[in-house]
């Protein structure tokens, strides 16, 4: 067993060649993982946090519960869940979106509380009414700081998806698990599932950062 | 009672007959020798981590170099998966023919702990006002007093943090070891029963159970206790500010 081992090749281009299109697809399926749990974990929070700026004590309470699910591993919550949801794509979602929560709505609070008080009086002064204030004035200005916490939610949620694997999903994370689980080890899917995987997040963390740049020109001039 | 109803109490009592078969807790695949193994699997990397990063993050703060470092660790550290990075390890030590049980877990883990650590330190330590500095300076300290008595208990809550973050993130990556082999602490239950698929759902259920509440406990005891493990100038602050020092990072 040993000795296959060692004749396995780290690394095989030939079989990259052959599976190019199983590649793209588990890379597809990663990106659905990811995005659906962003676009749910991010509305979430965008409740949570406006909640949480209308009242502040709710503050507190809402950070403790999301503390404690970002706490509980990833693999705990998908054996919790499984009896209730099944094993797929619900199960594997309510974990990665609970990852998401803590990130989002500390960065969305802090970004909306960060906005400096002349600015809100100067908005209350030329006539803002509440929702609009917040709409038109502080949250663009808030947005540098959102946009550094959706980075952070989506890198972690992207090295997450691997470990759905474990319920038959996984996105890339499929290449890694069948790379062990195979009777001889097979490390070149397993080195394609994680170097690509550090790809995508370091891909879409850039994406994000340079669409937060867009959205913000005011603070282009200033940044390096 | 519903049908619901009733498939919800036979999942629930599968899941104490679990609890209380022979040999369930002390048992050599017990509940107490698996915990002792996932804290042991969390403990130990953490240790060389924290003997690797803290005296490279404190002086590097103290020299106010390197900067990009602290930033290019943190960011590599969170976009590669732990996952794949706990089996990798697995796949090299076992082309080096060593057992998988152990070892592979503790190299990846210290991989994944040192990055939190490192920065932490290294913020710590640069974010300490200058005027300080220079005024210990003034007074006559040298470089390494300055170090060990002003910089590092000033920063303390910050370097205590970071350990904290590490330490949960390990702890929350030990049962994906389970995969490489029959080790993996508490995880093992889990990744276990779900090879064996349906028949295997009390265990899992079990498992996760486990899993959930040691590590919530660790970072109660951990965050508990933090207090006290802070110099005394520090412990005086109210704990708000404390906690605003904490989270700089």
């Amino acid at each position: 067993m040993i000795l296959a081992q060692q004749t396995m090749p780290l690394f095989d281009w030939t079989w990259v060649g052959r599976n190019l299109d199983n590649i793209w697809d588990r890379t597809l399926e990663h990106l659905k993982l990811t995005g659906f749990a962003l676009v749910v974990g991010l509305a979430l929070s965008i409740a949570l946090a406006a909640l949480a700026l209308r009242r502040p004590r709710t503050y507190e309470p809402i950070t403790a519960a999301t503390g404690i699910m970002y706490t509980i591993p990833s693999l705990a919550v998908f054996a919790l869940a499984r009896p209730w949801f099944g094993i797929g794509f619900v199960t594997a979602e309510i974990a990665l979106v609970s990852y998401t929560l803590l990130i989002l709505i500390r960065n969305i609070v802090a970004g909306i509380n960060g906005v400096p008080p002349g600015v809100r009086e100067a908005a209350l002064g030329m006539g803002y009414r509440d929702g609009e204030r917040l709409r038109r004035i502080e949250f663009p200005l808030a947005l540098p700081v959102i946009v550094a916490g959706l980075r952070i939610a989506t890198v972690t949620v992207i090295g997450l998806v691997t470990v759905t694997s474990l319920l038959g999903l996984g996105g890339l994370g499929f290449f890694i698990l069948d790379g062990i689980r195979r009777s001889v080890i097979f490390p070149t899917g397993i080195i394609v599932g994680v170097v690509l995987s550090v790809a995508l997040a370091a891909i879409l963390d850039l994406a994000l950062l340079a669409v937060g740049r867009i959205l913000t020109p005011w603070t282009r001039r200033d940044a390096v | 009672m519903d049908q619901e109803g009733c498939r919800l109490m036979e999942f629930i009592s599968e899941v104490m007959v679990w609890f209380s078969e022979d040999g369930r807790w002390t048992g050599s695949d017990g509940i107490l020798p698996r915990t002792v193994e996932h804290l042991w699997l969390a403990i130990l990397p953490m240790i060389i981590a924290a003997a690797l990063a803290l005296p490279i993050g404190v002086w590097l703060g103290h020299r106010r170099i390197g900067e990009f470092a602290a930033n290019a660790v943190v960011n590599i550290g969170r976009a590669i998966p732990s996952f794949g990075l706990i089996i990798l390890s697995g796949v090299f030590f076992l082309r080096a023919g060593v057992s998988l049980r152990f070892w592979p877990a503790v190299v990846a883990l210290v991989a994944l702990a040192i990055p939190p650590i490192f920065t932490n330190a290294y913020a710590a330590i640069v974010t300490v006002p200058q005027e300080t500095v220079e005024a210990a300076r003034g007074m006559g300290l040298t470089e390494g007093a300055i170090l060990r008595q002003v910089e590092i208990p000033v920063g303390s809550a910050v370097i205590l943090a970071g350990v904290r973050i590490s330490f949960i993130q390990v702890l929350a990556t030990v049962p994906l070891a389970a995969v490489l082999s029959s080790g993996g602490g508490l995880g093992q239950y889990v990744v276990r029963g779900f090879a064996q698929g349906a028949g295997a759902r009390a265990e899992v259920f079990a498992g996760a159970l486990l899993i959930a509440l040691l590590t919530l406990a660790a970072d109660w005891a951990f965050s508990s206790s933090e207090r006290f493990l802070l110099p005394e100038g520090i412990r005086r602050l109210r704990p708000e500010e404390v906690k605003a020092a904490a989270s700089v990072s």
